[in-house]
């Protein structure tokens, strides 16, 4: 009775994970913001989060200025607007509702429990005193997502999916938060060398959880250029661009060959393009040469990938519009920049 | 007394005039005795808690309403109905013999029809149905199963007798709740179901992928089933869910499948995949948009010349409506009788068909008395329940009974049975009914109990999710 996984249900626990992936990041980055992202004068730039995700057009469609509270408002509980956190967990619920079949019950009651908690909150939930600790359980039931699936999820086809979508999303999270902070972290004159300098940088490792880490690499100071060679080109820390396209290639490889698919050489031939793009420079070349168009083109490479497994895995046609597949699971979750 | 918290769950139960499953059975003393030892605050307690399981679990159906779709969890009550083995024995032989009867009754229609030569009953009653099929002429099916899951709703009137009050032989939805709720009871009851001796439900899907196997076209070894399924809009879609997982095979959607010379196929990730047997939880006028409805989204195109050519199996197969028509249903003991040669094992309730102008008249003489069902809906929609109607009702009817008489029947009103039910904090009787799933591949099986129904709406009979009704979880004793 064994079949290969429909092609509906691969692109469904891809985006599955790119849902979660996303909103874990998206907490991450709120409460760091929230916490340390102050200025000499403490004050916070909210309007940096809005251009992260390059949402400023939606954004100022419904708010004059970008207050905390709009902010807030805007990426925490506004189900209207496709990047928020509600709108992630909300996509990831409805494929898990499509993928009841595949995955574990328990899979499906936390990430249901998840939403209906989400839903359920208000505006005075995001008042400044409980943020973090929202942030946190937020983060926590991501977590909680992650290690019921590690511990529950059959290991088939679809595990493979699940992982790689994980990954790459991981990958471009890590290269959207590196990309907006770098610039506006690059320090001006009267904060050179200053605490609050340091504490921007601190702050930007700490979304992503990797500021122990990096200590650990890096005793003596915290330097733009050591923090953005952390992100991009560390092989060892999790939320590095490089360790996500390894673990990437590597899933592919092994998917390819234990099922013997016919599919999937196209993404090998992009994924290898990318990390040899990676190896070839050092991060202060790349600095020099300009990070923001580096980024772009590993973004780019990124959708170029998703695309080549739609195309052989998702059964999508390759000039076929978006929305002429599945409901909630690509177009409706794409960031702007893959529509 | 007025002590609420040590009253035990069925003190100051009063179940009236009516038949009631729970204090009538001698069978269920053990469960009485059990139930009798919990207060009715305990009883709340684990009941709540079994509705936060349900919700959690999502076990919802969908309600459309101004366009809003809501998920709405299928009320359940934790006291249970008990059915004791020698009446569930009777069922189980009276919903076997009709299931036997409804495909010989639609092996016939789609071959000789002797049945209408012989005049049994009307042919345009068949013929003009709208839910017959004529592709379905000449097309020969393994152990002539038509009707591969069947869901046959029975009452019970005021002397204990089961009846048949009709037969759902197209898509019978509501199994899943039945294998939920035995798992709810189990988690939430343990103490009260220990050593009772209860027929399992579990084997359900087991059963079911079974019988797929058995009616797959000949000569595959290993038939690929899928469940196909309209998509997680559908309002059952947490039982296609259930079956799927349960049945261990995919579920699927219309555009996972694919026609290729004739055959069915669905997409995967590494090419096009065979498949041999379909279970479709999806009515024949969706299947096809070539056969039938052409702007059906959510069938495949070209499945019906698969069908035809003996490339795959669909469960139930197309054209089984007709045998579950409410005005067809008036024949059935003459039917069964007919194919059979057996006196029908469950009666049915007694039917005035309004297209003949006696029971026309007498439907129009007895409104106030009687029970008037449209023949065409499901779902417990459009029914008059003529002690209970305001005169306004009632002529509202009489004037839709004269414009399209063969719309409608009518039946006498039954004093359905009651079972204990927890209303708020106290117990009370409330009407049921039971749907006892059977399927049917080389032969024929019944899940022993079923869903049973109940109206939690005081002295209402409907028993339908959709108006308000809950369920119980069904004990068959062993």
């Amino acid at each position: 009775m064994s079949s290969s996984l429909l092609a509906r249900y691969a692109d469904c626990i891809f985006w599955l994970a790119r849902n979660v992936e996303r909103a874990e990041n998206l907490a991450r980055i709120l409460d760091v913001h929230e916490t340390f992202s102050r200025d000499s004068r403490g004050n916070q730039n909210w309007l940096s989060i809005v251009q992260l995700y390059s949402d400023e057009k939606r954004f100022f469609e419904k708010h004059a200025v970008a207050t905390a509270e709009a902010v807030l408002r805007f990426y925490v509980l506004d189900g209207e607007n496709p990047t928020s956190i509600l709108s992630a967990v909300r996509n990831a619920r409805e494929n898990a509702r499509t993928l009841r079949p595949l995955i574990s019950t328990e899979m499906w009651v936390q990430l249901n429990v998840f939403y209906n908690r989400l839903n359920a909150l208000e505006a005075h939930d995001l008042s400044p005193g409980g943020l973090n600790r929202l942030f946190n359980s937020i983060k926590e039931a991501c977590q909680t997502h992650t290690g019921v699936t590690e511990g529950t999820f059959y290991r088939d086809q679809s595990w493979y999916f699940y992982q790689m979508g994980r990954y790459i999303e991981r990958a471009d999270q890590t290269t959207r938060l590196l990309d907006i902070k770098y610039h506006l972290l690059l320090p001006r004159d009267a904060d050179v060398g200053s605490a609050v300098d340091l504490s921007h940088w601190s702050a930007l490792l700490r979304s992503a959880a990797g500021y122990h880490a990096f200590r650990r690499l890096h005793t003596s100071s915290i330097t733009p250029t050591r923090v953005a060679g952390f992100l991009l080109l560390n092989q060892s820390f999790p939320r590095s661009v490089a360790l996500c396209l390894n673990e990437f290639d590597g899933l592919l490889t092994e998917l390819k060959s234990r099922y013997v698919l016919r599919g999937g050489n196209a993404a090998a031939e992009a994924i290898d393009e990318l990390r040899s793009l990676l190896q070839a420079h050092s991060i202060e070349t790349i600095l020099h040469r300009g990070l923001h168009d580096y980024i772009d083109l590993i973004q780019r490479h990124l959708i170029a990938i998703t695309n080549h497994l739609r195309m052989d895995f998702f059964g999508h046609q390759p000039d076929a519009d978006m929305d002429d597949q599945a409901g909630q699971n690509s177009q409706t979750t794409a960031p702007a920049t893959e529509a | 007394m007025t002590d609420e918290r040590t009253d035990s769950v069925l003190d100051g139960y009063v179940p009236g005039e009516f038949y009631c499953e729970m204090l009538r059975n001698p069978e269920a003393d053990k469960v009485r005795e059990r139930l009798a030892k919990l207060s009715i605050t305990e009883l709340r307690r684990r009941a709540t808690d079994a509705e936060s399981e349900l919700y959690n679990l999502g076990i919802t159906f969908t309600v459309y309403s101004d366009n809003l779709a809501i998920d709405r969890i299928l009320p359940f009550d934790v006291i249970p109905r008990v059915i004791a083995a020698k009446e569930w024995a009777l069922i189980e032989a009276g919903v076997i013999q009709r299931v036997a009867a409804i495909n010989e009754l639609l092996h016939d229609l789609y071959h000789d029809q002797n049945l209408l030569k012989d005049g049994i009953i009307p042919a345009e009653l068949l013929l003009g149905n709208a839910n017959y099929r004529p592709l379905m002429q000449g097309v020969d099916l393994p152990y002539r199963s038509y009707v591969n899951i069947c869901g046959t709703d029975l009452v019970r009137n005021a002397e204990g007798g089961f009846m048949v009050l009709e037969d759902n032989a197209r898509t019978p939805s509501g199994v899943s709740y039945v294998i939920e709720n035995r798992h709810l009871m189990q988690r939430a009851f343990p103490d009260l179901l220990t050593d009772i001796g209860i027929r399992p439900v579990d084997n359900y899907g087991f059963k079911l992928v079974q019988a797929m196997r058995e009616i797959a076209p000949k000569g595959i070894e290993e038939p690929q089933v899928v469940l196909l399924s309209p998509g997680t809009y559908n309002s059952a879609y947490f039982e296609h869910v259930f079956l799927a997982r349960e049945m261990g095979i995919p579920l699927v959607e219309g555009h996972d499948l694919v026609i290729r010379d004739d055959r069915v196929y669905m997409r995967t990730i590494d090419g096009l995949t065979r498949i041999d047997v379909i279970y479709r939880r999806l009515n024949d006028e969706f299947l096809d948009p070539e056969a039938f409805r052409p702007d059906s989204m959510l069938g495949v195109r070209g499945l019906m010349r698969a069908y035809k050519a003996g490339n795959v199996a669909l469960a139930n197969a197309i054209g089984t409506g007709v045998a579950d028509d409410k005005a067809v249903y008036a024949y059935m003991p003459r039917i069964i009788k007919y194919y059979l040669a057996e006196e029908p094992i469950l009666p049915n309730v007694e039917t005035h068909i309004c297209r003949e102008p006696d029971a026309l008249k007498y439907t129009l003489d007895h409104l106030d008395e009687l029970v008037v069902k449209p023949v065409g809906e499901a779902g417990g929609y459009g029914i008059t329940i003529g002690p209970r109607a305001t005169k306004e009702e009632l002529e509202d009817c009489r004037t839709k009974l004269l414009a399209d008489p063969s719309n409608y029947i009518s039946q006498p009103t039954i004093s359905l049975s009651v079972s204990p039910t927890l209303i708020g904090n106290a117990v009370e009787p409330r009407h049921v009914d039971l749907r006892p799933f059977a399927i049917t591949g080389e032969k024929t099986w019944v899940l022993p109990g079923g869903l049973s129904r109940v109206a939690l709406r005081k002295g209402s009979l409907i028993v339908n999710s959709s108006q308000g009704g809950g369920s119980k979880d069904t004990w068959v004793l062993e």
